[in-house]
């Protein structure tokens, strides 16, 4: 079973985020970048399907400009097999950017798909159900736990209020949830290895997809922040001030 | 222009995130319809005829959309899409679920989680986990829209809709199944949805302290959270997690306890009405975004604010 990884370079999750001061957009001059969570999820659980004997090749995939290709040997230290980065300087929508995984999915032909949930920059949680639906394929999304068995994964979903398990048809989409696994750390000897893995590159223009944003941004803001309150001097005067004065409990 | 929304349910009743999607829609110019797709789900579409401002309500009866799974409410909601300017769904985990794919089907980008409409074509949405505020714009014919549902007041239930039975079988042979549902079965309500979020950091020590946060939470009705740090420690699961990788919660009360305020956790419940930080380190970053701070021994606190209650 071949396990193809979609993959997003996004700010740290530890970064503080700052909005350009004319309103563009946010500001990542400088600042540092990694795996996005939620794909770090979903390239632990692929490889934990191979270590498991269930998976054969687990192949990971950035679209992004050249420095994408730092997530993907993150990826390949962590024990992917080889990586595929679409070079392009566009920002892309996730409509785009599942048009072009559904050729790589033509092309490469994997029995499952696993996505992070949602990119922590855009916080779309859309790539994943796109691509699906392009490809025609079940999808299991914001999965908690996933059994492969045979043909089919059965897929449990995190869902308002619980859990939803449902079983699909492989080849399948799935998009994982923070609760899937925890990932772990890359060796220093996996980190160099990882280096001399295969990683092939090819041009976004190359799949014949129409790379023009429907969507705008007309402008990105701070929201508004939060005053500063008063310190309070013991357990005594906060419950008086949260019953009384904020009204928050009685 | 004309809306069609699809309704939250569970087959008996519209939830009320529905009745905050008529207000979003009510905000875009044109008339309102409102798709209930489920089984056995007239009376949903029954209370969904009843929302103030909704011109007519659709309703898909049929065993293929029981559990509302993605590839058929999408496959029936694109079959009605060439009616409509705009598809609006509540940013849920059903509605997250099938409307990317209801979007993909139609060739159009899909705008997530939006808090504000300026006008039938500008939208307001949160990026970076609510870090920055997006205005854009969209070219697209038919507008695909989640919806974040807390941002919008729920209308009145004293319209009268038309209700209309659209008929849906399945051009596709099915390649999901539902196989069962776990209902979280908790005293406590749910993290996103309560009105005080108790939550304990690295500072709580341990996994067994987290029961000084019960006796509190037990009292307040409340939900019990935790920071990253504490989930990472291994003091607690990580369905707890508040933060910018964990939930985004936005309580009337939020107290943190022991949790000194990193920039991913804030990101996770700076939204909340009243803050209210306990800690050790008068200095800890937690104190600039709360209310209402007390520095000091959270095991000499805790006790003193249970009791206190």
């Amino acid at each position: 079973m071949k396990v193809l990884v979609p993959v997003k370079r996004v700010i740290d999750y530890n970064v503080k985020v700052r909005v350009k001061s004319d309103e563009s957009g946010v500001d990542l001059t400088n600042t540092k970048m990694a795996l996005n969570p939620f794909c770090e999820i979903a390239v632990e659980e692929a490889i934990r399907l191979k270590e498991k004997g269930l998976a054969s090749e687990v192949v990971v995939v950035s679209i992004g400009t050249k420095a994408c290709q730092e997530q993907i040997r993150t990826a390949l230290a962590l024990g992917a097999d080889r990586g595929i980065h679409v070079d392009t300087d566009t920002d892309l929508d996730s409509l785009r950017v599942a048009k072009i995984l559904a050729c790589l999915v033509e092309e490469e032909k994997p029995n499952l798909v696993i996505l992070g949930k949602q990119s922590i920059d855009s916080d779309n949680n859309q790539t994943g159900q796109m691509l699906a639906a392009l490809t025609n394929m079940p999808q299991g999304t914001f999965a908690s736990e996933l059994i492969v068995d045979g043909e089919t994964i059965t897929v449990t979903r995190e869902v308002d209020g619980g859990l939803q398990t449902l079983s699909l048809s492989l080849p399948a989409v799935i998009t994982t949830d923070l609760r899937l696994n925890e990932p772990r750390y890359a060796s220093l000897p996996n980190i160099m290895k990882a280096k001399r893995k295969p990683l092939a590159v090819k041009a976004a223009t190359e799949f014949g997809v129409d790379l023009t944003p429907k969507v705008k941004v007309v402008k990105v803001e701070t929201p508004p922040q939060r005053q500063s309150g008063v310190m309070v001097s013991d357990v005594a005067e906060l419950v008086d001030k949260l019953k009384n004065e904020a009204k928050v409990i009685s | 222009m004309s809306i069609l929304i699809i309704a939250e349910h569970d087959n008996t009743q519209v939830k009320p995130e529905t009745a905050k999607l008529v207000h979003a829609a009510q905000k875009i110019s044109g008339d309102i319809t409102i798709l209930v797709a489920g089984h056995e789900c007239q009376s949903a579409a029954s209370a969904a005829a009843s929302l103030s401002g909704v011109s007519k309500v659709l309703c898909a009866d049929d065993v293929a959309l029981a559990h509302q799974l993605a590839e058929p409410v999408s496959e029936l909601v694109v079959s009605l899409a060439s009616a409509y300017t705009h598809i609006l769904a509540a940013a849920t985990t059903t509605g997250k679920n099938f409307m990317p794919r209801v979007a993909a089907l139609l060739d159009v980008s899909q705008i997530s989680d939006i808090i504000a409409i300026h006008d039938d074509n500008t939208f307001v949405r949160p990026i970076y986990a609510g870090n920055a505020i997006a205005t854009v714009t969209s070219e697209e014919a038919t507008h695909i829209l989640t919806v974040r549902t807390t941002a919008f007041d729920a209308v009145d239930k004293d319209g009268n809709a038309s209700v209309e039975t659209v008929a849906f079988s399945s051009a596709t042979p099915a390649k999901s199944a539902f196989v069962k549902v776990t209902e979280t079965k908790s005293e406590r309500p749910e993290l996103t949805a309560a009105d005080i979020v108790i939550s304990g950091g690295r500072g709580m020590q341990n996994g067994d302290n987290f029961a000084l946060l019960e006796g509190i939470a037990d009292k307040l009705d409340a939900a019990i959270g935790a920071s990253r740090a504490a989930v990472d420690a291994g003091f607690v699961p990580n369905d707890m997690q508040v933060g910018q990788t964990g939930k985004i919660v936005a309580p009337q009360l939020y107290i943190a306890v022991g949790i000194s305020g990193a920039i991913q956790h804030l990101a996770g419940m700076k939204d909340s009405k009243v803050i209210v930080a306990i800690n050790k380190d008068e200095d800890a970053p937690i104190f600039q975004v709360a209310d209402y701070g007390l520095v000091g021994d959270l095991f000499e606190i805790l006790p003193q604010l249970e009791q206190a209650l």
